[in-house]
């Protein structure tokens, strides 16, 4: 059974290598394209804005890779952002001293994703549904917390890192916090028993129960640490936008998932690299961008975005689909279904 | 399985560094264009530059309030900026948000912009981005909504003070001086609402027996402005009268109050536009609203813009900005160029104004 279980991940790993290509591929065609269309789009200035615009999403949708290849999603990340914006904003009107304000921002993270945790581990909801109704329940704590008011007098030491680069470069601080999340979300993913685990979960809870691993615990986990990054994507974007409001990062979790099915990551869990969802990451990053130069109609850009989505989504499982059509609509006799 | 991983794990990330450390190292070539437009050797009496890349960034794309301010058809901004032999461009995001509003700023400056044009959907969160163009020699002329100390000058439609005020007279006559009031806005953060409601509230102290009892946020989209309108009358059974400063809101409460319980019984005033709002006019529901003409107020953006961005005006308070078709300004206070008083519709003229076509 252990062979098993290894052949499948084996498996897993080979069919990742091929959509990480495509996408790489996609990566260069986008780049291409953004070259063409506009002198400006391979300068380092532009690299900056492009970085400080999805530096957020991009950091957010590492947590969500782990949670969405163990089997589960997390749809309240962005409203998690939102919740820490406002208690951030909230704490500060009224005079804490940063390093407390960040020290609470980070429990009201931890929480958020305790809560997510146990009740889809320990209550054993779905945690579509749960993550649905706390993405509602954590935005309604935002709009408590700061009403509608806006905070926006925080120290120019922090607000610069919507402009400033790291000294000596271009790139933007919330870029590089993003790449070093990546590298130890990557090297926990491909490298380390938990992170095996993480895969066997999702391509089978039964059989991960039944071999030793701790589902629940890890699962819980897993919310936890994507509670406390979302905290940790609060501070950056209301630092950045010098701005705390209940509304900071309305929507985003659609973005966030869709960059994470865009790297490869099979929505029904246990298949995915960290690699292609970094992929992915630049790929929607620079393909907004890129659309942004251009002058594209910005309402169509969703289209854009969108349509590349459900490609994403469409073509892992054609093969699947494809073998699952009725005989009337393939027109030869179904072969049974080889195992993966 | 570990070194297939393993390979798969390398390229991307060599990718990745590897077109940072190229980004980084490279030199940024954004700035220079912008250099281009800050050498200049006309006096303050030369012509005006021509051929000047402008941005026009309103709040959000979609909003027909700055469709009319902006659009080539009604006279707005990018019709002066062609006039004047200038390239305009509009760009904006659709959310009514900083964050979504930033980008294109960004991407207007990335493209060389010599001067940028922009509504705030935020006094503060722009001022960052809005002070890096300023330092890079780019004119900033904020419109219809300020993001103070961070633009070079800042057109009002009207005095902030004469539009809050009005607006509570007008409400007041229309209820007999008596009874609870409700604000429909617009965004919380956005610095012309916030501004009007300030000078509505010290001018409902003319008025003892009114009371503001709340104010919502619509958000500038119809969806949002027609739910916190129905949680208002809903929440408050005695409610006589409504403002909604937002051509947005007025027209998404004007039609809650037709199609309710509350027509008649709940006035409505506020800042609309007079084609779209003509129906609830004639039919009873709002007896006057207010507002300028939104295309005015871009064509005169444009022309600041210019004029500064050629350096015929600096923005000091006393001198005159001539702009076309609307005559002569005079800059006031804190780098402010008004537009002018508040145009009152009502049904003796909403029928005059159908040629703005909003």
């Amino acid at each position: 059974m252990e062979r098993d279980l290894t052949a499948r991940l084996s498996a897993a790993a080979r069919a990742s290598l091929r959509w990480e290509a495509g996408l790489g591929l996609l990566v260069i065609a986008i780049i291409i394209f953004g070259a063409v269309t506009s002198p400006q789009f391979l300068t380092s200035v532009n690299f900056f804005n492009t970085g400080v615009s999805s530096g957020e999403i991009a950091i957010m949708a590492l947590p969500m890779t782990l949670i969405i290849i163990s089997g589960e999603i997390d749809l309240s990340v962005a409203s998690i952002l939102g919740m820490s914006s406002a208690l951030l904003g909230y704490l500060w009107a009224r005079h804490w001293p940063m390093l407390a304000i960040f020290v609470m921002v980070a429990l009201l993270g931890i929480v958020a994703g305790l809560i997510n945790g146990l009740l889809v581990t320990r209550v054993g909801l779905p945690s579509l549904a749960v993550t649905i109704g706390t993405l509602a329940l954590y935005r309604g704590v935002a709009l408590i917390l700061l009403g509608p008011n806006t905070i926006s007098n925080f120290p120019a030491g922090y607000t610069n890192i919507g402009i400033n680069p790291l000294p000596g470069t271009q790139i933007p601080y919330n870029v590089a916090i993003f790449v070093v999340l990546a590298v130890i979300f990557g090297i926990v993913l491909h490298f380390t028993a938990t992170g095996r685990s993480i895969y066997a979960m999702g391509a089978s809870p039964e059989a991960a129960l039944f071999a030793g691993i701790r589902v629940k615990r890890v699962k819980t986990m897993l919310y936890v640490i994507s509670g406390l990054v979302c905290a940790l994507a609060g501070v950056l974007w209301t630092f950045r936008l010098a701005t705390a409001v209940q509304n900071n990062g309305l929507g985003l979790e659609l973005d966030v998932v869709a960059i994470v099915l865009l790297g490869g990551v099979s929505i029904f869990g246990g298949k995915g690299t960290l690699a292609g969802v970094v992929l992915a990451v630049i790929a929607f990053a620079a393909l907004q961008n890129a659309l942004l130069l251009t002058n594209f109609n910005q309402e169509a850009t969703g289209i854009v975005i969108g349509a590349l989505l459900l490609v994403s989504v469409f073509a892992p499982n054609a093969a699947a689909l494809l073998h699952g059509l009725p005989r009337w609509a393939r027109g030869r006799p179904r072969r049974a279904a080889p195992s993966p | 399985m570990r070194r297939t991983v393993r390979r798969a794990l390398w390229a991307p990330v060599v990718l990745l560094s590897a077109s940072a450390l190229v980004a980084a190292c490279s030199s940024s070539g954004g700035s220079s264009s912008a250099s281009g437009s800050s050498s200049s050797g006309s006096s303050s009496s030369g012509a005006l530059k021509k051929g000047l890349k402008v941005y026009v960034i309103p709040k959000n794309l979609g909003n027909p309030y700055f469709t009319l301010a902006d659009s080539v058809k009604t006279g707005g901004a990018l019709a002066a900026l062609g006039t004047l032999g200038e390239t305009g461009t509009e760009t904006s995001g659709t959310a009514a948000t900083p964050a979504s509003q930033i980008p294109a700023i960004q991407a207007a400056i990335t493209k060389g912009a010599n001067a940028l044009i922009v509504s705030a959907t935020d006094p503060s969160a722009l001022c960052p981005t809005l002070k890096s163009a300023m330092a890079k020699g780019i004119t900033v002329v904020t419109y219809d909504s300020d993001a103070p100390s961070c633009r070079d000058i800042f057109i009002n439609q009207a005095s902030s003070q004469a539009i809050g005020e009005s607006e509570v007279d007008l409400l007041a006559k229309e209820i007999h001086d008596s009874g609870e009031i409700g604000i429909v806005s617009a965004a919380a953060s956005a610095t012309n609402q916030n501004t009007w409601i300030g000078y509505m509230k010290q001018e409902l102290k003319k008025y003892p027996k009114m009371k503001l009892v709340s104010t919502v946020y619509g958000n500038d989209d119809p969806t949002t402005a027609t739910q916190v309108t129905q949680g208002l009358l809903q929440h408050y059974p005695n409610l006589k009268g409504i403002i909604s400063p937002t051509t947005v809101g007025i027209l998404a409460a004007a039609q809650v109050l037709d199609t309710s319980k509350y027509k008649g019984k709940v006035a409505l005033t506020g800042l609309g536009t007079p084609v779209a709002m003509k129906k609830y006019v004639e039919d009873g529901t709002v007896q006057s609203f207010e507002l300028w003409n939104p295309a005015n107020l871009g064509y005169l953006a444009a022309y600041a813009a210019v004029n500064f961005a050629s350096k015929k005006i600096t923005g000091a308070s006393g001198q005159t900005l001539s702009a076309g078709k609307l005559g002569s300004f005079t800059i006031g206070a804190d780098h402010t160029i008004l537009l002018g008083p508040p145009l009152v519709f009502t049904k003796s003229n909403i029928n005059n104004y159908n040629s703005w076509g909003f």
